[in-house]
Parts: C-alpha cells; structure tokens; sequence
C-alpha cells in the first residue's frame, strides 16, 4: 500500500504542460494532477476530445508521458493494446491508462470499455467528466445531467433543455465487477489523487470517474471551477464513492444537503429552469442517496 | 519442413505461428473464424508465446493492434466483410502513425442482401485506406505471403501496414497439400522486429497519432504516400530472399502465365486465377495465343510491372470480383489508369462475376477470352454470366 498523498508530499514534477486548454477547464487539472500520482511511467491514451485536442498540435507536444490519441470508439482497446503489447515486449508492470471525456466514455467508447473491463487486463480509466460533447461545440452527450441547456439541447419554447437523466458510468463499470472504481471531483483533489493512487496498485482493471467543471460549456466563470466541483458534493448532486472487494463504499455522506438552486443558478446551461424543475432535481437527488444509504451505507 | 493438409485460414495461422507474433487481438467472423480459432489453439497449447486479446468487435481488434503495434510489438489481426467494414474507421490510424500490423481478410460478400460468401466487395473499401493491399491464389501462397507480408510491412523503407487476401470459402475452406518451413529457417528469414524512431518507449517518450494543421497535414500524407511506393520494390527483394531460402516463387507484385507471345489476356485477383489458368491451357492448345496476368499487390498498384507484361498484347479482359455501383469493377478502373498513362492503345474489357459466392465456371472465363476476338458482346463492361437471377 503506497502512502497517504497530500499537497505537501505529492511530486513538483509537471508532465502535462504547454497545453491549449481553456482558463478554468476541469479536465486539464484533473489530467494535470493524475500524472502527477502516475508518474512517467505511465502510457497515456486519448480519443479525439478536448485533452487530445489541446495537446498533440504538431511540432507542441504537451506531454512528458508517452501518449497516443485513439479512434474515438477505442480509448480502452488502444489503452489495453499498449499494456498487452509491453507486457509481450517483456515490461514487467506496464502502467496503461486511459483518458476520455463523458461522450468518449458513457456513448461511443462504452462497448470499447466493457470489453476491456470484462478481458480483466491491468490498466486504468479516467473518465473527466463535463457533462457534454465540449470539443465539438457543447452537445448532448449520455452524461448530459437533467435540464442542462447544451447547443443540441437547448432552452427551447417547448423543451427546456435536456430532458433525460445522466447515465450512472460508475455503477454500469461496477457491474462488471471491475477490480477497483471510483467517483471523484476536482473540488476535493486530496480525494481524486489518492483514489488515482489506488487505481494504480490495483491488480486489474480500474476505473476512475471525475466531476470536471467546464467554464466554456456551462456558461460559468473560469474562477469557480474548483468550487463548483465542491458544491456539486456538497449539495449531494454528485457524490464521493467507492467500488473495491465487490463492495460499494460511500466517502462523504453529509447529514444535511446544501441546497442546488445557488449552484444550478452560476450556471448558465441552467438558468432557464423554473422552481418546478430546481424541485424535481432536489427529489431525485433525495431518492437516489436514500438508495445510496439504504444499500451501500 | 513437413506437409500438412490445410484449407487457406489455417495455412495462415501456421505463418502467424512461425512469425512469432507479440500480440494477437481478434474477433471472430465468417469465413475468417477458422484461423483465429487456430491461432487461440496454438497459444491454448503453448506453441505460441503471445498475448491473445479477446476484443469485442472487431473495431476494438485493430483498436488493440494499434496500441501494441505502437509500443514496438509484432501484432496481427484477421477480419472479414463487415466486421473489415466496423474496423475501417481504425484503419487509417495504423497506416497513418506507420504501424507495421499485418492482418489477414477473408474476401467476402456486403451486405445487404446479406451473404457470407466470398467475393472482393469488401476489401475494396479499404484501397484508400494506406495498407498494403496483397492478393493470394491458394493455401500454400498464403502461408508464404503471411510471412513475407510481415518482412515487408516492418521494412524500414515501407512501414506500412499489410493485409493478405483470401477468397472466401474457395481458399479460406479448401484444403490442400501445404508444405510448413521448419521454424529455425524462418526465423533466419524473419528476424525480430526492429525498433522504430516513432515508437513509444520508456527511453524515449512519444506523442503518437498527433493532430497535424491545415498547413503541416498534407506533408504527412504525402510521406506516406511515397513510403507506400517503396513496397513494390521490396515486395519484389523479399520475394527472391524467400525463394532463394524456400524454395517457392510467385513472380513478385505480377505475375503472368504464359505470357511470352500472348495476344490476348486476363486479369485476376486471388482465386480465379486457378480456373483461368486451365482456361489458357485450353486456349493455347487450340492455338490462340492467350496469357493469364495475375494482380498479386493492389497498393501500391504495379503500374510499371504490368505495363512490361501488357506490352505485346491486342486485347486485355479484366476479372472483376467487385462493382462500384454505377461505375465499373475496381481492379478495372486501376488498370485502365495505368494503361492510360503508357498511352497504349489497347481493347480493354471488364468482366465482373462470383459476387457473393456466384459461380466463375470454366465457360465463362472461356467465353470472356473469346470475346477479345469474337466481339459478340460489345459492352466494355459486363457481368459473366448476364442472367439475373434474384
């Protein structure tokens, strides 16, 4: 079991830098501190989306790691494929992982995943979570939460904005009975780094799923990132957990819920909805943590 | 070396065998199952030492290659029809960030009407895909090509990725006599593969698959481009190697079949080529002085080669096992460019027939040679046997 890691004892090592990410953007800094946890031994794979996007542009590579962008379907195929490929070539622990966004992960890349979940190979996948197609201009994607207005969901006459419920990545990904899994937020990064770290010593596949705010696709300032990452904890909207042993665990579970309206209301993919909507939103958080602790508590 | 009774898929996984590969990722489609499902029993037994990834599509197949192709290992895949189709998006990926995969495509028929029977729809999707496009006639080429294909792909002048071709059925599920080289000999043949610049690796971290701009794109692609070319040339060095060591030769990117004083000939991919040969036989004894050309390698396409072979000739047939809907065979458009180019008058025609498994027999390519004299049937473009039966 590797040490507990914290601000002062995670490395000053950059791996991630020079990159063309927006100001305030979730993933970069997620990205930024899981190499921090993984080191430069780890090879990196990306489909097409925003971390393959602001990193790769010839000759400005913006990675110290070995990286490669994927087909956007294949993040874990070409994940696994690197760290079947090393352990051939005689590498005794390759350390493969894989980054996508909520599209790359939840929609196109999800049957990619599951196979590779279901081989039981040693590799880890990042899923930054944004909540929409954010490179290609802010579309649905399966991840889009309910009532958030994107460009291919927006605030209309008739329909306000998304009108399905996010899909749940973390327990699909459980399901398998994956090795270890996790939720994590960049509003609380002791938690993210140190859940990273145990992706890391897992002896098998691992899946790492984490809240990542997007100033430019949520309509919000660049500022506020990181708080809106705690206060979507804070309010229950997004909640901290676990998956390990074939056990569910729950890492904060807060005895009163901070209300959603004042996060909801910094953003503008929210601001058309009615009190009625804020209500509904409110109702299904409650069902879903009665669930959480009647089950996994 | 040792004689085996093989159809053309296991012939194939026999090469695989003795090319040792690091990895293998496939998934199973017909006619192609019966070589992955050897491969998976060499490696179930312990005869070969290589990590066989059981992918979920056939997407994920070539996704998986690419990943270990670009940390430096030797990959090979298989595929077929549709799933070559589910994959096709990946293709470009391997060819693009030079990645030395091999991979075997058992010729089949699109859907829909859908057909599991051998024809070349499929592979032709791919033309423009960046690989190395290779053709064999029967069991024993395809071992040989196998292995040669591997060679060839990891050159240092080509880096490119290869597909072999196998029709469907009549090769992939017919058995023959197949001599097996003896591993040791093999090995002498096909060293370990190298270690490329443009690999990932702990000594030199790498950025792979790169977005390039609107300025720098096109200077990769014509790289490529030019890095494709260089693999007639050394198809043709390691076919000599091969031979001088195998002692089997198969005539390079184009092979011809009494071709020395033909007037008359036809052009085939894969196969067909069996049927035609005993069609040229006949032809001659009869005193027509028909050849055969058989097109071994698509891309990079032998322009020059055949042009030296199409010299003498007063009338050329080529045997399309494909159609581009609303134009013409594929094969036949390329040949036409190339002969177009030496602006060599020449009667041209094209024979599209055996889509989906349909018959070739002996008196339609006999009847399509005889057409370059008789001139019964003066459309350029045709199906062999012109009945529409659906």
């Amino acid at each position: 079991m590797s040490q507990k890691l914290n601000v002062r004892n995670i490395t000053e090592n950059e791996y991630f830098y020079g990159h063309k990410a927006c100001g305030g953007c979730g993933e970069s800094l997620a990205l930024r501190l899981a190499l921090k946890v993984l080191g430069d031994e780890a090879y990196l794979s990306l489909p097409a989306g925003c971390m393959a996007a602001v990193s790769f542009i010839y000759p400005n590579m913006a990675f110290k790691n070995n990286a490669i962008i994927t087909p956007f379907a294949s993040t874990a195929a070409v994940t696994t494929g690197v760290e079947a490929g090393l352990r051939a070539l005689g590498k005794k622990k390759p350390l493969a992982v894989g980054f996508a966004g909520d599209g790359g992960t939840a929609d196109i890349g999800i049957q990619a995943l599951s196979g590779a979940i279901d081989r039981g190979e040693k590799f880890i996948y990042i899923c930054t979570d944004n909540e929409a197609y954010m490179n290609t201009g802010i579309q649905k994607s399966g991840l889009t939460p309910f009532g958030a207005a994107t460009t291919t969901t927006p605030a209309g006459r008739e329909i306000r904005g998304n009108i399905n419920f996010k899909k749940n990545m973390f327990e699909i990904v459980a399901a398998h009975g994956i090795t270890y899994a996790a939720t994590a937020s960049i509003g609380y990064l002791d938690d993210m780094i140190n859940k990273i770290q145990k992706a890391k010593d897992a002896d098998g596949p691992s899946y790492i799923h984490i809240y990542a705010p997007c100033p430019t696709g949520w309509g919000c300032g660049s500022e506020i990132s990181v708080d809106l990452g705690k206060q979507v904890v804070d309010n229950g909207l997004w909640y901290l957990a676990e998956y390990e042993n074939g056990e569910f665990k729950v890492n904060r579970n807060p005895d009163t819920f901070e209300p959603v309206a004042p996060y909801l209301k910094r953003q503008g993919r929210f601001k058309h909805l009615e009190e009625s909507d804020i209500t509904m939103i409110e109702s299904i958080r409650d069902q879903k943590w009665e669930y959480i602790r009647n089950n996994w508590v | 070396m040792n004689d085996k009774f093989l159809n053309g898929n296991e012939a194939v996984a026999y090469g695989v065998l003795l090319a040792k590969p690091h990895v293998v990722a496939a998934y199973p489609i017909t006619p192609q199952t019966k070589a992955v499902e050897k491969i998976s029993q060499f490696v179930q037994d312990g005869d070969l030492d290589c990590e066989y990834m059981h992918v979920e599509s056939e997407h994920s197949a070539m996704a998986c290659s690419i990943g270990a192709s670009s940390v430096g290992a030797r990959t090979f895949t298989a595929t077929s029809s549709q799933g070559l189709l589910y994959m096709l998006e990946c293709l470009p990926y391997a060819s693009g960030a030079r990645l030395p995969i091999v991979m075997m495509n058992a010729n089949r028929a699109i859907a829909t009407p859908w057909n599991i029977y051998g024809d070349q729809m499929d592979i032709m999707y791919a033309l423009n895909s960046g690989w190395v496009q290779l053709f064999v006639e029967d069991a024993q080429e395809a071992l040989d090509v196998t292995l040669q294909a591997f060679k060839l792909a990891e050159h240092k002048d080509v880096l490119a990725p290869v597909v072999v071709n196998l029709d469907g059925f009549v090769l992939t599920h017919t058995y023959e006599k197949v001599s097996i080289p003896a591993s040791s000999e093999v090995d002498a043949f096909l060293p370990p593969i190298a270690k490329y610049d443009h690999i990932m690796s702990d000594e030199h971290p790498m950025s792979m698959c790169i977005s390039a701009g609107n300025h720098q794109n096109q200077g990769f692609k014509q790289l490529q481009h030019e890095a494709l070319f260089n693999a007639e040339g050394v198809f043709e060095t390691i076919e000599r190697e091969f031979s001088t060591q195998f002692g089997r030769a198969y005539g390079g990117a184009v092979d011809s079949y009494r071709m020395d004083d033909a007037e008359i000939a036809m052009l085939t991919t894969g196969s067909v080529t069996g049927t035609a040969r005993v069609v040229v036989d006949e032809l001659r004894r009869e005193g027509i002085k028909a050849g055969l050309i058989k097109l071994r390698m698509v891309r990079p396409f032998p322009t020059k080669r055949l042009l030296e072979v199409v010299a003498d000739l007063k009338g050329l047939v080529v045997f399309d096992k494909n159609v581009s809907f609303g134009y013409e065979g594929t094969i036949f458009t390329n040949v036409n460019s190339a002969l177009m180019q030496s602006g060599k008058m020449l009667k041209v025609e094209n024979v599209i027939g055996g889509l989906g498994g349909r018959d070739i027999p002996h008196h339609e390519i006999k009847s399509a040679y005889m057409n370059l004299i008789d001139k019964k049937n003066s459309k350029q473009v045709r199906f062999s046997d012109e009945e529409v039966t659906a």
